[in-house]
């Protein structure tokens, strides 16, 4: 498997019930691919609390998977308020999720967390009232 | 233990039976915040909690754990309903406790008997 595969996703605020099923599709299709489950699981884990985030604290955007024998490449980029503080933002428990998100389980403020500990590399690009991008990448044992 | 056995043993409501009665149970996983749920949620677990929406089954599948209960009377919402029908995502539901029921599940699947537990903390199962 040399080529490059692409996988494109728009993540819309508008159905909260939908929240996930693009980290859902991409889980399918690694396993389709025959990618070794613990990757599976680490891209699983890292792009749903990506798309979450562009759920709840932006404004939805669009999720980009690139595939190739040797890494999963995922670009989240929404059209939110932007991160004023990201090193706050990086802390375990901090979260400025709105009451009628955390009665649904969110908001534990362990996303980003999340994110870090799971993706091989990460890399957070920001900028107020414009909007956020994350780029996160798994790297495919041999 | 399987998921089929679980059922058998009439301890849950059955809610969703599923698609896979023969999916073997190894642990038991609690909590209800679903971060946490993604970071620690085991293979193959018992994920016992008392959100019953949508992103329960999203962070269920994700993680790979192998069914829901839902503790403290909690019930599945209409569109969780729906999504678990239409993915066969195993649901159950209990009026007892989440530690209780963890307890449970726990001595079955790890050591094939629950019964002391019932003794021991008067749940009605
Ligand atoms: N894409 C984003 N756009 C704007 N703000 C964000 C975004 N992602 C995260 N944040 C901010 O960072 C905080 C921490 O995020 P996270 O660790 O995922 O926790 P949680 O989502 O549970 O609040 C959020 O509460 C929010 O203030
Ligand atoms: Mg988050």
């Amino acid at each position: 498997m040399s080529d490059t595969i692409e996988l494109k996703y728009e993540v819309s605020t508008e159905d909260f019930t939908r929240a996930g099923e693009a980290s859902s599709d991409v889980k399918k299709k690694l396993r389709q691919m025959g990618v070794p489950p613990e990757a599976i699981r680490k891209v699983a884990i890292a792009m749903y609390e990506g798309e979450i985030n562009m759920v709840i604290h932006a404004n939805g955007g669009t999720i980009t998977v690139l595939i190739d024998s040797e890494c999963i490449d995922m670009t989240l980029q929404d059209r939110g308020p932007g991160i004023p503080d990201i090193e706050k933002a990086m802390q375990a428990g901090y979260s400025t999720a709105p009451d009628n998100v955390r009665n649904l389980g969110f908001g534990a403020g362990m996303g980003l967390p999340n994110m870090k500990k799971y993706s091989d590399e990460m890399k957070v690009e920001t900028e107020l009232g414009v909007g956020t991008r994350v780029n996160m990448k798994v790297f495919i044992p041999e | 233990m399987t998921i089929g056995e679980l059922q058998k043993l009439n301890i849950l409501e059955v809610v969703n039976a599923g698609e896979e009665p023969e999916r073997e149970l190894k642990g038991v996983f609690c909590c209800d915040l679903l971060s946490v749920a993604m970071g620690r949620g085991q293979e193959d677990a018992v994920w016992v909690t008392v959100m019953g929406n949508i992103n329960t089954l999203a962070v269920m599948s994700l993680t790979d754990m192998a069914c829901i209960v839902l503790a403290e009377g909690a019930v599945m919402d209409e569109a969780g309903m729906t999504k678990a029908r239409q993915q066969g995502i195993p649901v159950f539901r209990t009026e007892n406790p989440i530690f209780e029921t963890a307890l449970l599940l726990y001595r079955w699947i790890k050591e094939g008997n629950g019964a002391a537990v019932t003794e021991n903390t008067g749940a009605e199962v």
